[in-house]
């Protein structure tokens, strides 16, 4: 069942750029960690981060190409990615915690 | 508890126990870099007593006080209101007799730079010690502009990102800062600038020097999962191996910890304002939940008390509940 599930999950991940644009593209941040930690997207899709935890935390790309302000509890965060590429990113107040959006 | 008494080992005694009071525990005594420690359960709380000592503060010797993640801004469980905790800190630091000669900030004064943090913390802290008080930034105070606020306001006599040294009644402060420097993955870092700087600062200090290092992030490896190390304290820590006293007073975890290398002691301080997960317990390194009533009990300060000739540097953890 598991496996049907995984096969299943990545059957759907070729979706063509114009369907998965629009499409919502979320990151949850929990317990310190970004969810899921890489996200694979097509280009000119919008990511939305969203802050779960009690503590305040950022979005801040490592190459400077995005990065939020602090994020309290239940506050969100949108990029929208124009241009393919491997967008490491991490927490400005917690630098333990890193993520990844992977455009193409 | 009189102040008259000679020091002998009963009175001394007497005033551990008077110093010590629920919470930590232990009271760590350092004289001339060999450490001891000892038990003290069940005590009864008095954070006030005065320190041992002939002639009190006409000894040769002082006291300050170190504080440490205020996180004013900070709203949620289990401490809603952090302003009043740092209120009843410096209740008790102004009770203190002999007095602190200055307050030690081991940084996250604000939560997040949240606004008016800055100016809660200066306004409140601005008399409480005739020294003042002697910051360095929590990553808090500075992720999101790079310690421009905290410089413009904390930053006086300080070098660089707000590092800084020196020297009162023969012990020598340095205060680090492990917080501008943040590399993905997660540690504090000094960075070349400053332990630069460190190095040149301590070469013309004899090795009998009493060396109290301050900063925010633990310089040693508490638990680098969640962060709580600093990637290039070895450097720093090179450089002051040959001082046959280094204390190492820090924050950042929001409890007391406390490690001996050689003749260097770490020690890791409360939070004014929320206790966090001992190291690796749990999921994530936030506020730990505790109920509201029983929340003072892991909230607190340090006092510190120096003493010429048998140089006893007594650092002693209080709790506000």
């Amino acid at each position: 069942m598991l496996g049907l599930l995984w096969i299943a999950a990545f059957a759907g991940a070729p979706v063509p750029a114009h369907a998965a644009s629009t499409a919502p593209a979320e990151v949850h941040i929990w317990n310190f960690t970004f969810d899921p930690p890489s996200l694979t997207v097509p280009v000119g899709a919008t990511v939305t981060w969203i802050n779960r935890d009690d503590e305040p935390h950022t979005v801040t790309s490592a190459e400077g190409a995005f990065t939020s302000q602090a994020l309290d509890t239940d506050d969100s965060f949108s990029f929208r990615f124009d241009a393919p590429g491997t967008y490491v990113y991490r927490c400005a107040i917690h630098p333990q915690m890193t993520g990844t959006i992977v455009v193409r | 508890m009189s102040q008259e008494k000679p020091e002998n080992s009963t009175s001394r005694r007497d005033f551990m126990k008077c110093m010590a009071w629920a919470g930590t525990g232990l009271v760590w005594t350092l004289s001339g870099g060999i450490l001891s420690s000892k038990a003290l359960a069940g005590l009864q709380a008095a954070p006030n007593a005065p320190r041992a000592g002939p002639g009190g503060r006409s000894t040769s010797g002082f006291r300050f006080v170190q504080i440490s993640d205020t996180h004013i801004g900070f709203e949620k469980d289990p401490n809603k209101d952090p302003v009043a905790t740092l209120q009843e800190s410096i209740a008790r630091i102004r009770a203190l007799d002999p007095a602190p000669d200055f307050l030690i900030h081991t940084g996250d004064l604000t939560h997040a730079q949240k606004a008016g943090g800055f100016d809660t913390v200066a306004q409140l802290l601005g008399d409480v010690a005739l020294g003042g008080t002697f910051f360095v930034p929590g990553e808090h105070d500075v992720f999101g502009d790079g310690g421009k606020e905290y410089l413009a306001r904390f930053g006086r006599g300080t070098l660089g990102g707000g590092w800084r040294s020196f020297d009162h009644q023969g012990v020598h402060f340095i205060g680090l800062v492990n917080v501008l420097n943040f590399k993905s993955g997660g540690m504090g870092m000094l960075g070349s600038e400053q332990l630069e700087w460190l190095e040149d600062d301590v070469k013309r200090l004899s090795s009998s020097t009493p060396v109290v290092v301050y900063t925010h992030i633990p310089l040693w490896a508490v638990y680098p999962e969640w962060g709580w190390t600093t990637g290039d304290a070895q450097q720093a820590l090179a450089y002051l191996k040959r001082f046959g006293s280094v204390t190492v007073l820090n924050g950042h975890i929001h409890q007391v910890l406390q490690k001996v290398e050689g003749n260097m002691t770490f020690h890791n301080a409360m939070s004014t304002a929320f206790p966090q997960p001992a190291p690796g317990q749990g999921p994530g390194p936030g506020p730990l939940k505790v109920p509201a009533d029983e929340v003072r009990r892991l909230l607190g300060l340090r006092s510190v008390t120096y003493t010429a000739g048998k140089q006893p540097l007594a650092v002693v953890d209080s709790t506000l509940g």
